[in-house]
């Protein structure tokens, strides 16, 4: 029987020549992102399969974790359970901040704090090479992306896009050999270029050695190198050696001290912002954007208590004197019954005053540790609003 | 054998004449075409228009009835070409073997002496020629070339009534029966 491939011989020929000149062509050209048709086209055909790939991966630990490996779940199970009252109240207070550890929103919370705008992209597989230090992230040149845009986390930067496909970008790691930026001190004294070395210690080059720099040091981006805008965290300085003419400086990269993450905003509209004074340690990662005011007549409207301790003592009496019809500072004479209260009874605490409580109360005038972290969280907020937006 | 002058179609393919050329006719036949077209313009502006080595592809595999001999000589041709373009190579060779193995596809059905066919044949094969070419410019390069269908319709006619001397030329290199 004569073979499909001899009968159409001459079809098959042209298919063949005209295949190979495709790829001939795909080898050349490149496309606006200046990365070859035919690299494109591999990423393009690979990315969908690679995500499949680890869409099933992921399903198949979970299935395995949840449902096939239950030796201890029956321990555990009880172990938990026991847990659960000791847990509740602690979640009453923690329910808000274990919402806004939702990567999502911690990103979506960062974004809208930065004045920068940012496209949110998920990491979906690292790129090819055992020693490559660069990622494959969901979004391409469909939402925005183009080559050498800055990609990081709230916790500082994490690298720079350095191919951009139709659906995807490549982004190279801070700590990949070709990865360089401009950063300087907290103090704004000490600027140099941080250098990735293909390791996780990065290397800031071009400190001259006169120059105080001490391990312990956060470096940020000084924004001169086009990449990223000032003010994001870079590092942190681990040892420092003189040199001639420079000094040989070690930081240990901070957005990568959780390892590779996960979810991360790539940069396509650089802000300039300042470079925080506090040690990006305390950086309020996840906060509650503040909520929409309700409406209130204007009449009843209180003022918004003020920030210092003796703005909030004037408050308080201007409201116990409005309650007992002595206009505050009206100098009628009259003296307002400061022992009275201005609000509402409180209810009847559960444990009497001097009774065996397990726990100790907080003094009077203390808010309690939910409130003072709200207000913590709403004074960052509001101190942070900006114009930052974030494209989803 | 003999064609009556009022046959278009032929009945089979053996009544069809294969042409043979000698070997040097098939490289320099095609290596002038290619010159022609770079040289001859900087001197002569007004005869650009002419595809010289797309006459000469479409002059062989009609010819020679050949589809992959067509397609071979299109492809050789066609990326002799994109060497002397600004563009990648591959544009001019695609397009090429592409014209190249329809001419021959067709040259086995056709009565190719014949002087009206080989005018209708050259216009067909240049829009052909212009078209893909249009088309892989824009999906590979992404170039934002207008659609001169009517240009290339001109050019088209014009390109015939060279190939029509072109190809009664080339006739007389054809190795005798």
């Amino acid at each position: 029987m004569e073979s499909p491939l001899n009968r159409y011989r001459s079809f098959t020929v042209l298919v063949l020549v005209i295949f190979a000149q495709f790829v001939l062509l795909a080898v050349q050209v490149k496309n606006d992102q200046n990365v070859s048709v035919i690299r494109s086209w591999t990423v393009n055909a690979v990315s969908p399969v690679a995500r499949v790939l680890e869409w099933g991966r992921h399903s198949s630990v979970g299935f395995i974790r949840n449902y096939v490996l239950l030796r201890d779940a029956g321990a555990e199970n009880r172990r938990l359970q026991s847990e659960l009252d000791r847990l509740t109240v602690e979640n009453v207070f923690l329910r808000n901040e274990l919402n806004l550890a939702d990567r999502a929103k911690a990103l979506e919370s960062f974004a809208a704090r930065i004045p920068s705008r940012t496209v949110a992209a998920t990491v979906f597989a690292s790129a090819a090479g055992s020693d490559s230090n660069a990622v494959l992230v969901d979004r391409g040149s469909a939402s925005g992306i183009e080559r050498g845009m800055g990609v990081i986390t709230p916790y500082g930067i994490v690298g720079k896009v350095l191919k951009v496909y139709t659906m995807s970008s490549m982004v190279g790691l801070i700590n990949d050999q070709d990865f360089a930026a401009g950063v300087v001190t907290q103090n704004g004294q000490v600027r140099g270029v941080l250098k990735g070395q293909g390791k996780p210690m990065c290397k800031v080059d071009y400190v001259p050695f006169e120059d105080k720099v001490a391990a312990g040091d956060l470096l940020f981006t000084s924004g001169d190198d086009h990449i990223f805008p000032r003010g994001f965290a870079a590092g942190v300085v681990k040892s420092v050696r003189n040199g001639q003419p420079f000094k040989e400086i070690m930081a240990e990269p901070i957005g990568l001290r959780q390892g590779i993450p996960q979810d991360v905003l790539i940069i396509v509209e650089g802000v300039h912002q300042d470079i925080p004074d506090a040690p990006q340690s305390n950086q309020a990662v996840y906060i509650n954007p503040s909520p929409p005011a309700a409406p209130q007549p204007e009449e009843s409207a209180a003022p918004a208590a003020p920030g210092t301790e003796a703005d909030r003592a004037r408050a308080q009496a201007k409201a116990i004197s409005d309650a007992q019809g002595h206009p505050f500072g009206s100098g009628d004479g009259k003296i307002p019954d400061f022992n009275a209260r201005s609000g509402p009874p409180a209810p009847a605490p559960a444990t009497p005053p001097g009774g065996p409580a397990a726990t100790p109360q907080p003094p009077a005038g203390t808010p309690p540790p939910a409130a003072s972290s709200g207000t913590r969280r709403a004074n960052q907020a509001a101190g942070a609003s900006s114009g930052g937006k974030q494209d989803r | 054998m003999s064609y009556s002058s009022g046959r278009i179609l032929l009945s089979s393919q053996r009544e069809g004449q294969v042409s043979r050329f000698r070997p040097w006719v098939m490289v320099v036949v095609p290596l002038a075409a290619i010159l022609f077209q770079v040289y001859v313009p900087l001197f002569f502006q007004f005869l650009k228009f002419i595809e010289m080595p797309l006459l000469v592809v479409v002059y062989f595999a009609l010819m020679r009835r050949n589809q992959i001999g067509g397609l071979l000589v299109g492809a050789m041709i066609g990326l002799a070409q994109d060497s002397l373009s600004k563009n990648p190579l591959g544009m001019y060779g695609i397009v090429d073997t592409w014209v190249g193995y329809v001419a021959a596809s067709v040259g086995a059905r056709l009565d190719v002496d014949h002087a009206v066919i080989r005018f209708l044949l050259a216009i067909f094969f240049y829009l052909v020629h212009q078209v893909s070419y249009w088309i892989l410019e824009h999906m590979l390069l992404g170039h934002q070339s207008a659609f001169k269908i009517d240009e290339w319709l001109m050019f088209g006619v014009l390109n015939a009534v060279v190939a029509v001397a072109l190809f009664h030329f080339l006739d007389k290199l054809r190795e005798p029966a």
